[in-house]
This record gives structure tokens, C-alpha cells and sequence, in this order.
């Protein structure tokens, strides 16, 4: 640990210096703030070993070639997190009420809260950045190969959270309750419905009976706060611990380094 | 290969090296227990998510109290035009629970389909049999036109153009005292043959009945 600069004490003041082999050199409450940090996490890990997972998950090889394409996926995850964040605290004004009152408190968070139409803005934008995300990222996996053996679940996990922004897209898209929103969900709920056999059912079970109603909008809300989230949440943390596990690939035009032995024998 | 695939197994989970074996546990036993803690797991977990399942679909196998709405005065709707009139098809959500209906006195010179007997006044719902969009009526080319996709429709609701796949919904009407009321929606197909309400995209000629069946909730 680097030494930390002396207080300015006069000379008799000073506390003796401790006698070699005493302590770890730290003696002043200076010197135990400064490793307080360190003290703490030493006091977590432990009782957890969280530093082994930490390890595991942060250090871990990549290959050659590796370049800003990859950080596709961390992008697609932070407009994740942007959008719970920004989600929550929309949360603490909105109000999923169809008779006016779901309107209403979306244009009083527009229009009254201190800096609510730029966070309603971040949610509201950073819906269709997350889903130019997502497929900017599939794109990336699909042309660099990176979905074949043995990423192929990896693969499926992640058209399953493509879908799942789909629906969190098409249940967030009612919550403003305006015009567009109305008609908007009325033609999405009608496309679910032609759906042979199954659909009519489909389309109840989103409009919470046969015709749009009192409990649409609060099923919607429920879906889009509740349910989906937790659900891309979870598959996000499988998603992680795939590619953890797994390992990345190695862009396409990148060969693979011949042995050593071999490079000899043909110098 | 493992000798867990080997045809003659022993008796004891001790002999067959389980970990946690002890003397004289039967495999039998070991998977009675196993199975328990299982069961007891699965019980305790359908006891929250079967009724949590039942409430979110519940609504599905509900059927829709039907509705009688007084509209207007017999003498209010001509006979070869359509008045719009407002129609509540979900009370106590204000403007989002409310719908247009065009509304026509029978004409037997017009309505010449066999099906429309009995019906005093012809109410045609604007909900567009495409995706839902609402129709309007336009008076100087006698059509119904969609501004969502571009569906038309004719003065009985049929479709001359554009992607609907069935005529326009029709409402039940019947005349009490003075007053015109409207009651439950139904669907037609294209020959105006009726069928319990479908919602827009599901054709009803051929097989369309079949494979988009109406639900419990829409069932009149």
C-alpha cells in the first residue's frame, strides 16, 4: 500500500513509529480508512468466494481478433438495464387507469415533473434502441458463425429474449393510452387473433375478455412491468453464463494460429 | 460406459457406490424419498401457480352479460342512409370502452338477403374487419371505407376492396315503445349468413368458421 503524506504535527507530538515487526504498517486511522475498502470486501468474499465467480466471469480468455462488433451484446444488455431503471421510477407516477387517468399521468410526467419528459424520452427511445440492438447483435452472431456448436442454446435463448422484447415493445406501446396507443394495441390484439384455432383465444386472454375493456390496460401494465422483465432478466443471466462458460468466437477471418512445431518445421 | 446402463444392478445403494449410501438402503427406498421431497415440491408449487393460472385466463371462458342500449327514436334513421350513433361496449372506462354504430331503418328493397327478416334497423359496427381499425361512412360514394389499410365496403357492409376478409360486424336492434335499441354484435360471412361475433382478420366462409371458433366470451 503507498505510504500516505504525514499530517503537519509538530515533531513531539507525533506518535514513535512502530517498532519493526509490529503491525502491518498500518498504525494511524488514516491508514485504516484508506484500507477500509479493501477490509470490506476482504469480509464479503470470505464468507461468499464471490471473488472466484467474479474472476471466472470477468478474466477470461478471448480470442484474436476480437473487436467492437462483440460489444453488441453489452450494448443490448445496458439498454436493457436503461430501460428497467427509467421503467421504475415511470412507475412511481403512472397510473393504468382507462377511464382518463393513465393519460392524464403520463402528461403530468411530461409535462410537470422535474425532468420527467427526459426520462419518460430515455424509455421511450431507448425501447427502439434496445430493439436495433438486438438485432444488430443476432446480426453479428449469425455472419461471424458464432451460433454453431457448441453455442447452439446460447443461440435459442437469445431468439427467446427477441421475442420477449417484441412483447415488452407491443405491451409498453398501450401504456400512454392515447389515440395511437388505443388503435395501435386494438390492431395488434386483432393480428394475434387470426392465429387459426388458437388465436381468438390468444386475443381474449390479452384484452382479458372479448372486447377491449376495463382490465386491458392493467394487464398490460402487469405483463409489461412484472411478468416480462423478471422473465428477460433471468434468460439474460443464462445468456451471460453461456457465454462465460463457452467462451467467444473468433471473428471468421481470423485462421487459427498454427502449433508451434509446425511453424518450426517450415522455416 | 458407466455401469448405471448395465442390465443387472444390485439391490443396495451401497454395492452400486451411490454417494451418501448407507447400509441396508434399498434403491427402492432411496427413490421413495427422492420422489416425496419431489411431490411435496410439485404440490407446493401448484398450489400458488394453479390458481394464479385459473385468474389469468379465467376471463377467457367468461361470457359477456349482453347489453340492450337505447340509440334513438324509431323516426330518426332514414331508411337509405346511415346515422352514427355511439354505443358502449365496455361501461366505466369512459371513451375507451365505446364504439360507433351506423345505424339504418330496415329497407326491404335494399336488404333483399334472406337472414335480415325481423330486423327493424340494420346497425353496422365500424370496427373494420381487417385488424380493427374504425370505418367511416362516406356519404357521397355510398361506402364504408377504412383508413387504417384501405378496406371498403358497400352500403350492407360487404367488402368491394382492400384486405378485410368478412363483411362489417352488425348489432342486434329491436324496437321497444318509441325507442330503438341496440344490442349483442355479430359477425356475417359474405353471403350475410349469421355467426357468433368474430374478431376482425377471422374469415367466416369455408372453413374460416371452423378454425377461428368463437370463444366463450363472445358466444350469443
Amino acid at each position: 500500500m503507498p505510504k500516505l503524506p504525514a499530517p503537519p504535527v509538530p515533531a513531539p507530538l507525533k506518535a514513535p513509529p512502530p517498532r519493526p515487526g509490529k503491525g502491518n504498517g498500518a498504525t494511524g486511522p488514516l491508514d485504516h480508512a484508506a484500507s477500509a475498502g479493501i477490509t470490506v470486501v476482504d469480509w464479503v468474499d470470505e464468507r461468499t468466494s464471490l471473488s472466484g465467480a467474479a474472476r471466472w466471469m470477468l478474466f477470461r480468455k478471448v480470442p484474436k481478433g476480437t473487436n467492437w462488433f462483440y460489444a453488441l451484446g453489452s450494448a443490448t444488455m445496458f439498454a436493457f438495464l436503461n430501460q428497467a431503471v427509467t421503467g421504475v421510477f415511470l412507475a412511481m407516477y403512472y397510473r393504468p387507469d382507462a377511464s382518463g387517468g393513465a393519460y392524464e399521468s403520463i402528461r403530468y410526467v411530461t409535462n410537470n415533473v422535474f425532468l420527467g419528459q427526459f426520462v419518460r424520452g430515455m424509455h421511450k427511445w431507448g425501447s427502439s434502441v434496445m430493439v436495433v440492438l438486438v438485432f444488430l447483435h443476432m446480426g453479428r452472431t449469425f455472419f461471424f458463425g458464432a451460433y454453431k456448436y457448441p453455442r447452439e442454446l446460447n443461440w435459442v435463448i437469445g431468439v427467446v429474449l427477441l421475442i420477449l422484447t417484441m412483447a415488452m415493445s407491443f405491451t409498453g406501446y398501450l401504456l400512454p393510452f392515447d389515440q395511437r396507443a388505443y388503435w395501435a394495441t386494438q390492431v395488434g390484439v386483432n393480428i394475434n387473433g387470426t392465429g387459426p384455432l388458437l388465436g381468438p383465444y390468444l386475443s381474449n386472454f390479452l384484452l382479458g375478455g372479448s372486447e377491449f375493456g376495463a382490465t386491458t390496460l392493467s394487464r398490460f401494465y402487469a405483463i409489461h412491468m412484472l411478468l416480462l422483465p423478471g422473465l428477460i432478466a433471468a434468460l439474460i443471466g443464462a445468456h451471460l453464463y453461456l457465454v462465460a462458460k463457452l467462451g467467444t468466437t473468433a471473428p471468421p477471418w481470423k485462421k487459427a494460429d498454427k502449433p508451434q512445431a509446425l511453424r518450426e518445421t517450415e522455416v | 460406459m458407466s455401469d448405471k446402463h448395465a442390465k443387472h444392478k444390485p439391490k443396495y445403494t451401497l454395492e452400486r457406490q451411490i454417494p451418501g449410501a448407507f447400509e441396508g438402503e434399498t434403491i427402492t427406498r432411496r427413490r421413495f424419498m427422492t420422489g416425496t421431497a419431489h411431490g411435496a415440491g410439485a404440490i407446493a408449487a401448484s398450489a400458488f401457480l394453479l390458481p394464479a393460472l385459473g385468474f389469468a385466463i379465467g376471463p377467457i371462458f367468461k361470457s359477456d352479460p349482453k347489453r340492450w342500449e337505447v340509440v334513438g327514436t324509431v323516426d330518426e334513421f332514414p331508411d337509405n342512409n346511415y346515422i352514427p350513433v355511439v354505443l358502449t361496449l365496455a361501461p366505466g372506462i369512459g371513451e375507451a370502452g365505446k364504439t360507433t354504430v351506423y345505424m339504418r331503418k330496415f329497407n326491404p328493397e335494399i336488404d333483399t338477403d334472406p337472414y335480415d327478416k325481423n330486423t327493424p334497423y340494420i346497425a353496422i359496427s365500424s370496427r373494420c374487419a381487417h385488424v380493427g381499425c374504425p370505418v367511416r361512412w362516406v356519404d357521397a360514394s355510398e361506402r364504408f371505407i377504412c383508413p387504417c389499410h384501405g378496406g371498403v365496403y358497400d352500403l350492407l357492409g360487404r367488402r368491394v376492396g382492400g384486405p378485410p376478409v368478412r363483411p362489417l360486424d352488425r348489432f342486434y336492434t329491436r324496437v321497444t315503445g318509441e325507442n330503438v335499441e341496440v344490442g349483442p354484435r355479430f359477425s356475417v360471412n359474405s353471403q350475410l349468413r349469421h355467426f357468433s361475433p368474430r374478431l376482425p382478420g377471422e374469415p367466416l366462409d369455408g372453413i374460416g368458421q371452423y378454425l377461428y371458433p368463437s370463444t366463450p366470451g363472445q358466444k350469443i
